[in-house]
């Protein structure tokens, strides 16, 4: 098996606020996050797709084919968005690294014409990301 | 719908520190030709990079695995804390019968960590160097820790 990772980066906008919870719980959880105006980070998106190399071309995926899908599913829909508004598989839903992680999962599952996909890796920040993968890989490991 | 997919939250930290690698059990002369100039009696420090990743159910009124404060402070008083600016063998009592490799203190924070009681320490995983990382994960075996 071999793994193939492609990356790409989008800059959005968000904030964090649950309407089930007054506004000084809101501010207790989720603190700066809070800020009704939003405010944005440049994530960094890393998709790994698992697979064997086709015995002619030598590639578990075409590259190209999986940056159109990225552009297509992701870029398209999240770049320079306020993640809250203008995403609507988001809006009732708080846009942390993980639900947005789960949501490009989503989004890519059951799109990938060759291989499979294997892991989602979203950075917020260098040094906040979340992963998504089908099963817990083989004793916590990557 | 796709089933949820597994889901873990990473966080990284700094801290940087000293350390000399000596083993007790080697003589002088194996403890030179073994770790050479890690040897260096009077030690020598890094900037080191620590990278945990937690698993457990998302919320669904918070969207978080576990929220950021509560994990920045776990890892500070645990780890961060004790460690950053420190001697590793004289000032973090776990290193003075145990090398402290970068192996070793993959191990030694992973057993510090594992106790946060809000979501599940799945992988300790730190760099000495930009060159050197070490990651140490949930039941592994064949470490004396288990």
């Amino acid at each position: 098996m071999v793994y193939l990772t492609r990356k790409v980066e989008f800059s959005a906008s968000h904030l964090y606020h649950n309407p089930a919870l007054s506004a000084e719980e809101n501010r207790r959880v989720f603190g700066k996050c809070n800020n009704p105006h939003g405010h944005g980070h440049n994530y960094s998106l890393e998709v790994t797709i698992a697979g064997e190399p086709d015995p002619v071309t030598g590639m578990v995926l075409d590259l190209k084919e999986l940056k159109e899908i990225l552009e297509r599913e992701i870029m398209q829909r999240m770049d320079h968005r306020f993640l809250n508004k203008e995403v609507p598989e988001l809006q009732d839903k708080i846009p942390t690294c993980e639900n947005v992680a789960r949501l490009i999962w989503s989004l890519l599952d059951g799109k990938i014409p060759s291989g499979t996909l294997h892991r989602v890796r979203l950075y917020e920040s260098p040094d906040l990301f979340a992963d998504c993968m089908r099963e817990p890989a083989p004793q916590g490991g990557v | 719908m796709a089933a949820v997919p597994f889901t873990l939250l990473g966080r990284r930290y700094r801290f940087c520190a000293s350390h000399r690698l000596h083993s007790a059990l080697l003589s002088e002369e194996e403890n030179c030709r073994v770790y050479g100039k890690c040897n260096n009696p009077h030690g020598h420090g890094h900037n080191y990079t620590l990278e945990v990743r937690f698993s457990g159910p998302v919320d669904a009124a918070t969207g978080m695995i576990t929220n950021l404060a509560d994990l920045d402070a776990y890892v500070n008083e645990r780890v961060i804390e004790p460690f950053d600016h420190r001697s590793l063998q004289d000032e973090v009592p776990a290193f003075r019968e145990v090398v402290p490799t970068t192996e070793n203190v993959c191990i030694e924070i992973f057993q510090r960590l594992k106790t946060y009681p809000h979501a599940v320490l799945e992988a300790v995983r730190v760099e000495e160097t930009s060159n050197n990382s070490f990651e140490y994960a949930r039941g592994q075996r064949g470490s004396r820790h288990e």
